[in-house]
């Protein structure tokens, strides 16, 4: 009788154990410590070997990243490029972490900048910058502070997203508007005036979606609206403390009020996929998104025959002085930890994020916004008035970026979880809140780095 | 004693015999070296690694830093996650489960009473059970979407209310339910095949006694199939601590969020946090967040409770199964 309650008791643990090792698999890696390897003395008068680029693009955008692979190449006959596509970063930072070599690593996520920086996960670029006299002033400010962490700069920047308002013109004009709002308030008014209802009062089309989760409506990228910002100098979060984001919120739940929670939630749930040919906005549903510079070359593909105008997003009634400013991030590219043939890879870096005629022809490709104050200015940059607006963003001194962390962007999703909730009327108290968040992050950010 | 040392005298084998055993204890060995192997790699030392790493910082891509208790006392008073998230697994568990096992054992009676078209309705029941889980899901939720549903048509027709279902956290999770129960096929078989094993002849003596159809159950069926229900109570409970796909995917596509690649985890447990399950919350600390260590530490609580639950439940089984040991 014991043998059998011992074989249940070792069933019972058994059973448990699989989850637990399941887990412990997956994360087995290595974890190799910090390699920084530094440039030699001179570049080498030739390069040779094989250089492995992993990248996220995939389809049409990939195709533009290995013409510029192509270009590299025939101006380097010795080095032969080894293109993986379609590798995001969970993959590119397991196979780091597994000790895989990969010479050059091409990421979406200006966010994890601070860890790759911080673990040596991509190595220091500064050698390298300084022998071959690479001027970094050449690249704006706010691309400069997402591509380093902590004073060590380990990425360059490849292209960028900027973010605007994308407003349809039809609908405005019908609606009795020639232009677009210009301050918060200015975009309120408008939404409600534009916003369709039918006999039951379900709403038929959206001047403006408010709702935190809804396409690319994230506090993130309405902060430089408000002129938020997310840490104090002494590295805690200034969430509870920046009045920003206590507009920002109020802003918001006002125009979620007017709408209803309820109904705005059934709405969206009827809405397209944003990344669909049934987008809200190209669909002619809502009347004004916030959203990227990408949108444009969605539209150009999806809906060709929409009437529509793009602006900086409105400002906070009191900060009127912030407008034209945005949200930036972008794509970041460095040298993996291990790299077999650094030189070489350096030598691609180089070229992909420096170099005009590249920069251009892969802005020109994939519709972003250069990352370059030449490649920016330059005439063969293909652009035309909504473009252009991105581009006017982008170089205003005002735009800002998410900071980069060591814990990554835990910081973000926390204040995504707290608003999520705010606007559906389950936080009473705003102030209270926020210092909750500001706690909230405080912590996590010592978890990341506890002694 | 003395007795003792003689039998041992006596019992011990010659040594060609001993040869032979040992030969033979190397040959099982042999075989049994594969999956002894297999273990270590693949179970033992991830356990074991699993349970230090939880006592560290570890990001991946750095060296583990032993921390001591920090990920566990973050667990505990810092975390406001972790409890929403064990609260909803708990909620599963205790809801969807039982669920899943009642209706589960509802549909085999009432398959087992069809008089023709038995392996029709067998079938039209079990085939949700194939569909993969992702597919299953995006269907589902569009099914039920507050918006274009044909589930809220019909109520509506009907003039009855219009739940926003997947997009409302009084919902959400009753909308995995009704998920869970749609693919009941699984369980429904095994119920199925212990139902119709159930001898006749007790059946047979039942009746004679002149039972009512809950006294034939509660002391005929339920007896008989008791056995079926424990391991469907205990493979139901550790797959709801484990609950992930379903949640995710409801999520995502509920909250329009589908398209994105690598996902927008601040609608993790969209809406309102109510789908987070345990499970997800440590894959996004873990490989999202890149708190392995944390992780680490909450795999190791959910391996503790996983095997509290499942002990509790072995122990419960000497009384609740018929035939088990020290029963009847």
């Amino acid at each position: 009788m014991s043998t059998i309650r011992g074989r249940r008791r070792t069933l019972a643990v058994s059973a448990a154990a699989a989850g637990l090792a399941l887990l412990a698999s997956g994360c087995s890696g290595s974890g190799a410590g910090d390699s920084t390897a530094s440039a030699a003395s001179s570049a080498p008068a030739k390069l040779t070997g094989t250089v492995t680029f992993w990248h996220f693009f995939t389809d049409r955008e990939a195709a533009s990243i290995q013409k510029a692979v192509d270009t590299f190449v025939a101006a380097n006959p010795g080095v032969k490029v080894d293109v993986k596509s379609g590798q995001d970063d969970d993959k590119t930072i397991q196979a780091i972490a597994a000790g895989q070599p990969i010479d050059v690593v091409l990421s979406y996520s200006t966010d994890q900048i601070g860890k790759f920086c911080s673990t040596g996960a991509w190595q220091d670029l500064s050698s390298y910058i300084k022998r071959d006299g690479v001027d970094i002033n050449q690249i704006p400010t706010v691309v400069r502070d997402y591509t380093q962490f902590d004073g060590k700069r380990c990425s360059m920047p490849m292209l960028s997203d900027t973010y605007g308002l994308y407003y349809n013109k039809k609908l405005l004009a019908d609606a009795g508007y020639s232009a677009p709002p210009k301050t918060m308030s200015e975009l309120s008014a408008m939404a409600e005036k534009l916003t369709k209802l039918d006999g039951k009062g379900a709403i038929q089309v959206a001047g403006f979606v408010p709702t935190f989760g809804f396409y690319e409506n994230a506090p993130a990228h309405f902060a430089p609206s408000f002129g938020a910002t997310w840490f104090k100098a002494d590295g805690t979060s200034n969430i509870g403390s920046d009045p920003g984001w206590a507009s920002m919120m109020t802003w918001q739940k006002k125009l979620v009020d007017f709408y209803g929670y309820d109904k705005l939630t059934r709405f969206t749930a009827g809405l397209g996929q944003e990344f669909s040919a049934d987008n809200a906005f190209e669909k002619g549903k809502v009347a004004m998104i916030i959203d990227g510079e990408y949108r444009n070359a969605f539209i150009k593909a999806e809906a060709p025959t929409l009437e529509y105008g793009t602006a900086p997003f409105p400002t906070d009634d009191s900060k009127a002085n912030l407008y034209g400013a945005g949200y930036v991030t972008g794509n970041v590219i460095g040298i993996g930890r291990g790299a077999q043939n650094p030189e070489a890879a350096w030598a691609l870096i180089k070229f992909l994020s420096t170099d005009t005629d590249s920069v251009v022809a892969v802005a020109n490709g994939i519709k972003n916004v250069p990352t370059t104050i030449p490649a920016l200015q330059s005439p063969a940059l293909e652009k035309d008035a909504n473009y252009q607006t991105f581009l006017d963003v982008f170089a205003n001194a005002n735009s800002t970026t998410t900071p980069t962390t060591a814990s990554g962007k835990a910081y973000q999703d926390t204040l995504g979880t707290f608003a999520e909730k705010w606007q559906s009327g389950k936080i009473p108290d705003l102030a209270a809140g926020l210092t909750t968040v500001d706690q909230q992050i405080n912590d996590q950010l010592a978890l990341g780095s506890a002694p | 004693m003395t007795v003792a040392v003689e039998t041992r005298s006596v019992g011990r084998p010659r040594p060609a015999l001993r040869s032979k055993r040992r030969r033979q204890r190397l040959t099982v060995l042999a075989f049994l070296t594969p999956w002894l192997l297999g273990v270590a790699i693949f179970f033992v030392y991830p356990l074991i690694d699993t349970i230090y790493l939880s006592f560290t910082r570890y990001d991946l891509l750095s060296a583990p830093k032993w921390i001591g208790l920090t990920n566990y006392q973050f667990m505990l008073t810092k975390d406001p996650q972790v409890v929403q998230a064990a609260y909803n697994t708990l909620w599963l568990v205790v809801i969807l489960v039982p669920a899943r096992m009642l209706f589960g054992l509802a549909v085999a009676t009432l398959v087992t009473r069809l008089k023709s078209g038995l392996g029709v309705f067998r079938t039209v029941f079990y085939l949700p059970a194939l569909v993969p889980p992702v597919a299953g899901v995006l269907a589902f939720v569009f099914l039920f979407n507050p918006a274009t549903g044909p589930v809220n048509q019909i109520l509506g027709a009907l003039g009855l209310p219009e739940p926003l279902w997947f997009n409302d956290p009084s919902w959400s999770k009753p909308s995995l339910v009704l998920l869970g129960l749609w693919g009941i096929g699984d369980l429904m078989i095994i119920f199925l095949a212990s139902l119709l094993d159930v001898p006749k002849e007790q059946y047979e003596a039942a009746a004679l006694d002149g039972v009512n159809p809950w006294q034939r159950f509660r002391f005929v069926t339920l007896p008989n199939i008791s056995p079926v229900l424990m391991f469907a109570a205990i493979t139901g409970v550790i797959a709801a601590l484990q609950y992930f796909t379903e949640a995710v995917v409801a999520a995502s596509v509920a909250s329009g969020q589908a398209t994105t690649g690598g996902g927008n985890s601040a609608l993790l447990g969209y809406p309102e946090g109510s789908t987070l399950t345990y499970a997800q919350w440590l894959y996004v600390m873990g490989f999202k967040n890149y708190y392995l260590g944390y992780a680490s530490a909450l795999a190791v609580v959910m391996f503790v409770v996983s095997l509290g639950v499942t002990l509790i439940l072995l122990r419960r089984a000497r009384s609740l199964v018929y035939g088990a040991e020290g029963t009847r």
